[in-house]
């Protein structure tokens, strides 16, 4: 009998192994192994620009593409259409601290990083996911140009893009937990 | 302290009359369909046998979404009802019931929104197809078999998971609210919205059904350095956002239930985030890809929008927590109270910080407070119904309520979390609600 149970939780034992190196504490082992191959397809660029993909623009190259996919959205000088949705895409600059404050690409945004992100994987909104590096690389030109955040003969690629530097860079901070401000005694005012 | 004065039941007062009340079954602002007139017609057509509608009747005489149009019999009992199975299998609500969603003026329906009718909903959950949605690209529609999550980034193993192999898993069903941040985001400077659903109509709850992250990430295994999780989803908008991993290890979901059935395509089918007590947009719909990352992304929903731009010019980003909040449902703006009389005051409130623990409210915009009646009992990053019963003397009186949740939160005055915030904000307005109600009985949005 102790024999028979000895062989059985043995039996038992090799049987639970035998379900792989991979399964969890649970004994579950679900799903697909994935190479790099086929993670590929996928981006998502953090400031420091890694996954920024192979390729190269000019805000002259992006200023001719812009008229062709993104004016019809967002105006001729990047102004928005609000009759269309398309927002402004420059501007605004000093307006942040204002009653009407006006957040652009040029005004508001902390990263160039960011607007090669959005714009590859989202624009133009018709087409969405339809340009290729090189169009986004001279889109994200041309707009960080025209919003005088970067010269106008800059070439972007994947090393000069994750250089430029937003004019609202340090305009941010992470806000992770409760609002402590709402536990001052007097909010707004200085501790006695 | 916080006494309330509430008068007592005076007969004196003329009685209000439950037929000319229509805020009695829940005050419809914007009604399309006359429930009446739609009723007389309907009861034409049977009696006459097959009438041909006028264009009028006709119009009047349309199934309201997601219901379909019966003759209605003069006397139920004398006629013989339609059979089982007629609706194909798959009930549709009654041709009386009209609430639909309402939606933004938006010059593009892609990236818009529509309104929860707060003030019409029955009980804590809100009818799937009645779910407030927010979308930056459109509805995808997608076939689950072909559809797969991605685990990868700084794991041992990544993996990709089928709908199948999701729904293998053990799963967790719980009630939660989402909240979109954007939600009561035109009261800040001015009373805007006219009435709840516009004002408040951003928030729902239903029961998900999911796999917690935690399970999946038993599956790839984590590193060491794993801090952030980018959430990604299969829609045109390929809505992205930063998830702070103590998050995911505490209470994701994974989720592909609803109320009982698959995600409407509208919620993310097949496989949507749920993140309980966060802000809307971080809930990702459509979800095909999870990246453990040391670090966020700072991808466009987390910098140039869903951040709240404070008075100093500097903005908060991972604003993530949806603070307390309680809004009254009835009566509120656009409705009218017949004549003096009781009424049961209704509403929700909601935190994403914990539980609901009391709900106050005022009748004199604020002064003074009286504990309301919790009609369910309080979950986690769930809302609450309550209720309180009121004798309206038929005076200008300012309805209020507020949320105080197990964390000891409170839901802020407006004046108060302007102090802190000023007005350029945005996102993130939870300050309480004030709804006058004038002599003449009407409701409306107002700013004490
Ligand atoms: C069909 C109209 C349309 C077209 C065409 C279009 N956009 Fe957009 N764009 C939008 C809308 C709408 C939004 C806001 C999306 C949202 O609400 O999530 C937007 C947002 C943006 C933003 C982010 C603005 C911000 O401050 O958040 C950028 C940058 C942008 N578009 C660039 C482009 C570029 C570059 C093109 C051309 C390749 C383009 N768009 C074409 C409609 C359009």
């Amino acid at each position: 009998m102790s024999t028979f149970r000895h062989v059985f939780v043995t039996v038992l034992f090799i049987l639970l192994s035998a379900t792989g190196a991979q399964s969890d504490a649970l004994g579950i082992d679900v799903g697909t192994p994935v190479g790099v191959n086929e993670l590929a397809k996928f981006y998502a660029i953090p400031p420091d620009g890694t996954g920024l993909p192979p390729g190269k623009g000019t805000a002259a190259e992006g200023k001719e593409l812009f008229a062709q996919r993104c004016a019809h959205c967002h105006g001729e000088h990047l102004e928005g259409l609000k009759e269309v949705g398309g927002p402004k895409l420059i501007g605004g600059r000093g307006t942040l601290t204002s009653a009407a404050p006006v957040k652009t690409v040029e005004s508001y945004w902390p990263y160039a990083t960011t607007l090669f992100d959005y714009v590859w994987r989202t624009m133009p909104f018709d087409q969405p996911g339809s340009l290729t590096p090189d169009e986004v690389y001279s889109l994200s030109a041309y707009i960080l140009s025209a919003g005088h955040v970067i010269d106008e003969k800059e070439v972007l690629d994947a090393q000069s893009l994750r250089k430029v530097v937003m004019p609202n860079a340090n305009g941010f901070f992470s806000a992770l937990g409760p609002e402590l401000d709402m536990y001052r005694l007097a909010p707004g005012e200085p501790k006695k | 302290m916080a006494s309330v004065t509430r008068q007592k039941e005076d007969d004196s007062a003329a009685k209000p009359s439950k037929d000319d009340c229509p805020c009695r079954e829940g005050m419809k602002p914007r009604l399309d369909y006359n429930r009446r007139g739609f009723l007389l017609s309907a009861m034409a057509a049977s009696t006459a046998g097959a009438v041909t509608a006028t264009g009028a009747e006709a119009e009047k005489m349309k199934a309201p979404p997601g219901a379909t149009l019966y003759d209605v019999p003069e006397d139920p009992t004398k006629e013989m009802a339609r059979g089982v199975h007629e609706d194909g299998g798959y009930g549709t609500r009654s041709q009386f019931e009209t609430e639909t969603r309402i939606k933004a003026e938006r010059p593009l329906d892609g990236t818009s929104w529509t309104y929860t009718p707060l003030a019409s909903t029955i009980g804590n959950l809100t009818p799937s197809g009645l779910h407030f949605e927010r979308h930056h690209g459109g509805i995808p529609t997608i076939d689950p078999s072909r559809h797969s999550l991605y685990v990868h980034g700084l794991v041992d193993q990544a993996k990709k998971f089928s709908v199948a192999d999701i729904k293998s898993l053990p799963s967790i069903t719980r009630r939660f609210f989402i909240e979109c941040s954007g939600n009561t985001l035109a009261e800040w400077a001015k009373p805007t919205g006219k009435n709840v659903q516009v004002t408040h109509g951003l928030l729902s709850t239903s029961e998900w059904t999911g796999v917690p992250f935690a399970t999946l990430a038993r599956q790839v295994g984590l590193k060491e350095n794993a801090a952030w999780v980018l959430a990604e989803g299969a829609d045109a908008a390929v809505m992205t956002r930063s998830i702070p991993i103590d998050k995911l290890m505490t209470d994701a979901l994974i989720a592909y239930g609803q109320n009982g059935e698959s995600l409407r395509p509208e919620q993310g089918y097949p496989l949507r985030l749920i993140l309980p007590g966060f802000e809307g947009n971080t809930q990702i719909k459509w979800l095909r890809r999870l990246q453990v990352s040391d670090r966020p992304f700072m991808t466009h929903e987390e910098t140039a929008t869903y951040t709240d731009l404070l008075k100093d010019g500097r903005a908060k980003q991972f604003t993530l927590a949806m603070d307390p909040k309680s809004v009254i449902t009835f009566p509120s703006g656009e409705m009218i109270l017949p004549t003096p009389g009781y009424y049961l005051i209704r509403g929700f409130a909601w935190t994403g910080r914990g539980r609901v623990n009391a709900v106050d409210i005022s009748l004199d915009g604020g002064k003074s407070w009286a504990p309301a009646r919790l009609d369910n009992d309080p979950e986690p990053m769930s809302t609450v119904r309550f209720s309180y019963p009121w004798f309206w003397d038929g005076k200008p009186a300012i309805l209020q309520s507020r949320c105080i949740d197990d964390a000891g939160n409170v839901q802020p005055s407006r004046k108060e979390l302007i102090a802190v915030r000023g007005l350029n904000s945005v996102y993130h307005y939870n300050a309480i609600q004030s709804w006058a109600v004038a002599s003449d009985g009407s409701v409306s949005n107002v700013h004490v």
